[in-house]
């Protein structure tokens, strides 16, 4: 009797609290982690520029063809010699706190992306000299040379403008209290715990923003993610697991929304700087074969249930840019064993294989290890905290690094800096003339089908050289309630509050 | 007063008593300056020894070398490690914990964000264990060798058995997803709804507690066993007293002394932060606030919330010996 008492009251409680949690309406995003800080200057991780999508708008964006498309801006020029830009922007912009967006607004954002201690935009802006008003609502941007990618950087977090009171207010703190144009503003922020944002009455584009609050929530664990979204605690998921689909599929309260990553999954291989100086380094023909040995519709099936793209290049196959003239090679492991006999190695071929931790990493390692082998290859599969991977592959302490990058819109973004003679992240240490020139190049010539000319050399380069052996592409998966209606997935895998409704 | 009157004599007497004990605090106190100042020596050169540069996961997937660079000046990062600590302990001395390299919010305002937190849970987790383990081990004892002994036994060795991390999942599952009574996860502060907040945090403390309520179970069942044989036990039991008397106001109050040390052990790994719980429910405390900062490199918060919790646990510590000794008259001397 007592324990029946008991029982009756412990679930009158459990009741009684559930009562108090299920009041909210507004749109709750569960992100993979926690984000950096929230400063579009400072700001360096893919996970932030989920959340920057909700507040900070940029003078331009992307649509799903990856067409760049007006936001703060409404147009731009190119002088003929290509070192001048001239942006035309949106009149009757304010900023969260009522500033205007206006010409002076805009060239202080810029500046202050270039100037700032400790940016991460610099780079990205490495070639604007100076930005000029020319009148109250259009910027000129003056280059040190042509730049073609420009327009695409001004897409992310460099086209982000910032209300210049409250970063003068703020200064190198702005990110706790972010003050932008879009259509949410700051509310709070508790690290590690949620980021809270409210609808901006004053948005230029109101009358499309029909959510009143977003809430993001970093979940680390993807089943507990998933768990959060099936109870009603989540609208939205980024990042769901590949093995979580069917589940997701199966259930009529969930929908699917998915892209190819901007991206690339792939294998650096150490040329320039491997201290054994083993055979992989020393020649093409075992790069080749590596090459060869690898099955990359395999791994799409085995790891991600098909739900991967193979690819062969810094950009995937769906890409405008990509390189039909060479397209994935089949699986050859009987060429791939003749390679290792020319270039005079006698199998097994041990080789060091770093991989950072991590569940997806270590599957596709697994197989990339067994195919190799049968073509004579010994990989032997180090895992390694990320931080220590990232350390040991500056040092060339390697011989292959599996390391993926999360992309950007302009081709340019997805191989200067990783294939370039010295280039901060040509962790390879490749150096080739013709694919230098090439890179180069292609930040001078804005025309789509004279770029795509220049980039078949670099892809032929890389193809023979092999300094990164390119694998796949993931498809970026994100779960929502069939609640939320009217959203589209874009290949940069953020999420665009503009136009969703709630029911 | 009268010498010699009662009253004095009574006074002199607690004089006596108190003065050992007073010295007694005054020794341990004085020890937890050099223990701790061992301890910031450790973990600011453990942190260091880690392989990893701080600048170059800061810089996440930019690597420019002059940003790099200009992270290393601003941070210190490029000074000898002697006068990295030297700068760290400065600060440390006048309250100042540093910044969060990756977030810059000073770690003061972190700690003090996480620490209700993660002592709500510990503190609900402890309850828990408490309200399960103890009479769970009465019962044990009292009923040794039956049906309901094995019983408790089994829930021992499945409370210790079980991973939080598994049982954590279970218990989403259930509660959250089939019978949608509680949030999956995340964390609603007390003084905002306690009534959210207590239905966000229960499963991770009944998890937590789960665990430690065997541990404790197991104690209580040793403790009560020898107890219930001792001669004191048997003459109140030849004195006629109720069952229930002997049991619960004889045997079990000095059972107890033994149990309640190892709870406030207990409670101090508690508030160091439950990492994989913590990661679990998604609860914002100091466990995920330090993993983040290890795998991030973000060496002023690590060092500022090991330093917290090394002071937490020797204080709890320091706070168990003193209630032993209250407990416990022959241990004063």
């Amino acid at each position: 009797m007592k324990i029946l008492r008991l029982t009756m009251i412990a679930a009158a409680l459990l009741l009684s609290l559930a009562t108090g949690v299920q009041a909210q309406t507004t749109l709750r995003i569960g992100l993979a982690e926690d984000p950096d800080i929230l400063d579009p200057t400072l700001a360096r991780t893919y996970v932030g520029r989920i959340v920057f999508a909700a507040f900070c708008d940029k003078l331009f964006d992307i649509d799903e063809k990856l067409n760049i498309v007006p936001q703060l801006a409404l147009s731009h020029e190119t002088s003929a010699d290509g070192k001048e830009v001239t942006i035309k922007l949106r009149p009757g912009v304010k900023f969260q706190d009522g500033e205007p967006l206006d010409a002076e607004a805009a060239k202080f954002s810029l500046d202050r992306h270039v100037t700032m201690p400790g940016s991460f935009r610099k780079p990205e802006l490495a070639a604007l000299d100076h930005v000029d008003v020319v009148d109250p609502l259009t910027i000129k941007l003056v280059l040190k040379a042509p730049y073609s990618p420009l327009i695409a950087q001004l897409t992310d977090r460099a086209g982000m403008m910032v209300s210049p009171k409250a970063a003068k207010a703020e200064g190198d703190k702005f990110g706790l209290h972010p003050v932008c144009a879009g259509p949410y503003k700051f509310v709070e922020r508790v690290q590690q715990d949620r980021m809270v944002f409210e609808k901006f009455a004053d948005h230029w584009n109101k009358d499309n923003i029909h959510i009143d609050r977003v809430v993001f929530l970093p979940i680390v664990d993807a089943t507990v993610r998933l768990a959060n979204l099936k109870s009603g605690g989540l609208d939205l998921i980024e990042r769901l697991l590949a093995t979580d689909i069917k589940d997701v599929k199966a259930d009529a309260r969930l929908k699917l929304s998915t892209a190819i990553e901007l991206g690339y999954q792939g294998l650096t291989l150490n040329i320039g700087n491997d201290k054994a100086k083993g055979p992989l380094s020393q020649s093409a023909k075992v790069r080749q074969a590596l090459d060869l040995s690898i099955d990359r519709e395999a791994i799409n099936q085995v790891v991600f249930n098909g739900e991967s793209k193979p690819g062969n290049q810094w950009i995937s196959p769906d890409h405008p840019y990509y390189q039909k003239a060479f397209p994935v090679r089949p699986r050859d492991v009987a060429k791939a064993r003749a390679l290792l006999k020319e270039a005079g190695v006698t199998p097994p071929l041990s080789v060091d294989f770093m991989v950072p931790k991590g569940a997806e990493n270590e599957a596709v390692a697994q197989v990339v290890q067994s195919m190799a082998a049968e073509a004579g290859f010994d990989m032997k599969i180090r895992v390694t905290e990320f931080a220590t991977s990232l350390k040991q592959a500056e040092a060339g302490e390697y011989q292959v690094y599996f390391l993926n990058w999360s992309g950007r819109i302009d081709p340019d973004g997805n191989s200067f800096i990783f294939l370039k003679t010295a280039a901060p992240q040509n962790y390879s240490a490749w150096s080739n003339a013709e694919a230098d020139k090439a890179l180069d190049d292609g930040r001078l010539i804005a025309d789509q089908g004279q770029r795509k000319a220049i980039y078949e050399k670099l892809a032929k380069a890389v193809l023979d050289e092999e300094p990164i052996l390119y694998l796949y592409h993931r498809r970026l998966l994100i779960a929502h309630t069939t609640k939320l209606e009217g959203y589209k997935q874009m290949p940069d895998g953020l999420v665009r509050v503009t136009g969703l409704t709630l029911k | 007063m009268d010498p010699g009157s009662a009253a004095h004599l009574y006074t002199l007497r607690r004089a006596r008593e108190t003065k050992p004990m007073l010295s007694f605090l005054a020794r341990r106190v004085l020890q937890l300056v050099p223990t701790l100042f061992f301890v910031s020596i450790l973990i600011f050169s453990l942190q260091h020894l880690l392989p990893g540069d701080p600048a170059l996961v800061m810089a996440g997937e930019e690597h420019d070398p002059a940003v790099i660079a200009q992270i290393r000046q601003q941070y210190r990062l490029d000074r000898p490690i002697p006068i990295q600590y030297f700068y760290w302990v400065k600060g440390v001395l006048s309250g100042d914990f540093g910044e969060s390299l990756r977030i810059k919010v000073p770690v003061r305002e972190l700690i003090a964000q996480k620490l209700p937190v993660t002592m709500q849970l510990a503190s609900m987790a402890i309850v828990i264990a408490f309200l399960i383990g103890i009479p769970a081990g009465i019962v044990s004892a009292v009923k040794k060798g039956t049906a309901w002994d094995y019983g408790a036994n089994l829930f021992a060795l499945w409370g210790i058995s079980t991973p939080n991390f598994w049982l954590g999942i279970m218990l989403i599952f259930l509660f959250s997803i089939e019978l949608g009574w509680l949030p999956a996860s995340g964390y609603v502060p007390l003084s905002e709804n306690w009534r959210a907040s207590l239905a966000a945090t229960i499963m991770p403390a009944f998890v937590l507690g789960n665990a430690i309520a065997a541990i404790l179970m197991r104690h209580t069942r040793s403790a009560m066993l020898q107890v219930l044989e001792s001669d004191y036990v048997r003459t109140a039991r030849a004195k006629g007293l109720s069952e229930r008397s002997v049991i619960l106001k004889h045997a079990l109050r000095n059972a107890l002394t033994p149990i309640i040390t190892l709870g406030a052990l207990e409670l101090g790994t508690l508030l160091s932060g439950a990492v994989l719980t913590e990661q679990i429910f998604s609860i914002p405390g100091f466990g995920k606030l330090i993993v983040d900062a290890v795998f991030n490199r973000d060496y002023a918060v690590v060092q500022g919330v090991v330093l917290v919790t090394a002071t937490i646990y020797i204080t709890l510590n320091l706070i168990a010996d003193i209630a032993y000794i209250l407990v416990n008259p022959r241990l004063r001397a």
